[in-house]
């Protein structure tokens, strides 16, 4: 995956941080958090996954001329090929797991340079949804200075069926 | 704010519940937040026509990002350095989910104290959602 960037903005912070039910007033309250520990907003400890809004060809949003794969007048707006429905429905993927390490805190006025890399792959035979195909993404984030500010593993699963429900 | 390590002990825990009858809004607040417009997390045509799902149901992230919440009003703001987390069951709406946090370590390295937390957030049937560790610095 190519190099992409990622300015961390206040109001992006702020829009993530309600998103996940979270009111603390360090993630959008300058003079509140200019009295903190840390001295300034900072971001949420999940808020690196939304740099997928500044990947350009990121497969999970609508892009104008192109065919989504959601809802319109029929139930999909692409033709799909075969298998099962599992994953997400061509959607990429179940997200099996989320690691993150952090060197310092995100604050809005970084500007980011994230780069993604493939790292190892397995598969195991699942209980719930056949057969699964693991697959783990390293993804670093540099800021202005290329200094490395959070480290993030992620593993993507894909099932041969949907995920059975107990 | 911070957590100081003469007050803590191996085996403490804090819980929060985290959500509250999760709405289908919220999951659209979150990709729209997030940028992950995956239709299985807010289309519910799609997601029980196509992908066959029994309605949509939320982002990992999401349930990830509702249980730091947890964490860091504990741990307090900026202190966490490692978070990672297990996907082990599907959020639907309208489930209300209850995260916890227990100290499983606390130690020093390179002149930092550390406590190392083990994670888990519970459904309202008490089945875990989310299992995962976190690391903050804390104070001596």
């Amino acid at each position: 995956m190519a190099k992409r960037n990622f300015p961390v903005e206040a109001s992006h912070i702020m829009m993530f941080a309600r998103s996940v039910g979270d009111e603390n007033p360090i993630y959008h309250d300058a003079e509140y958090a200019g009295g903190t520990e840390v001295g300034a907003i900072i971001a949420p400890p999940t808020f690196a996954q939304a740099s997928a809004q500044f990947e350009p060809d990121y497969p999970l949003r609508p892009r104008v001329g192109r065919p989504w794969f959601g809802s319109a007048k029929e139930p999909t707006g692409v033709t799909r090929s075969g298998g099962g429905g599992g994953g997400g429905g061509g959607g990429g993927g179940l997200h099996a797991e989320q690691h993150f390490e952090y060197h310092r805190q995100l604050r809005p006025g970084d500007r980011l340079t994230v780069e993604s890399r493939a790292g190892r792959s397995w598969e195991k035979q699942g209980r719930r949804a056949g057969k699964l195909k693991f697959g783990e993404t390293i993804t670093e984030y540099r800021d202005q200075d290329g200094e490395l500010v959070i480290t993030a593993r992620s593993v993507g699963v894909r099932t041969e069926r949907v995920v059975d429900q107990e | 704010m911070a957590l100081r390590a003469s007050d803590l002990r191996i085996g403490d825990s804090h819980e929060e519940v985290v959500v509250h009858n999760l709405s289908r809004t919220q999951i659209v607040q979150y990709a729209g937040a997030s940028g992950d417009y995956n239709p299985v997390h807010t289309d519910e045509v799609f997601a029980t026509k196509v992908a066959g799902y029994p309605t949509v149901f939320a982002h990992g992230m999401l349930t990830m990002g509702l249980s730091g919440k947890m964490l860091t009003n504990w741990v307090g703001d900026g202190r966490l350095t490692k978070y990672g987390v297990r996907f082990v069951s599907q959020v639907w709406p309208g489930d209300t989910l209850t995260s916890r946090a227990t100290i499983q370590e606390i130690r020093e390295e390179n002149g930092e104290r550390l406590v190392d937390l083990e994670i888990t957030t519970e459904n309202q049937d008490g089945r875990a959602v989310v299992q995962g560790s976190a690391t903050a610095r804390i104070d001596a």
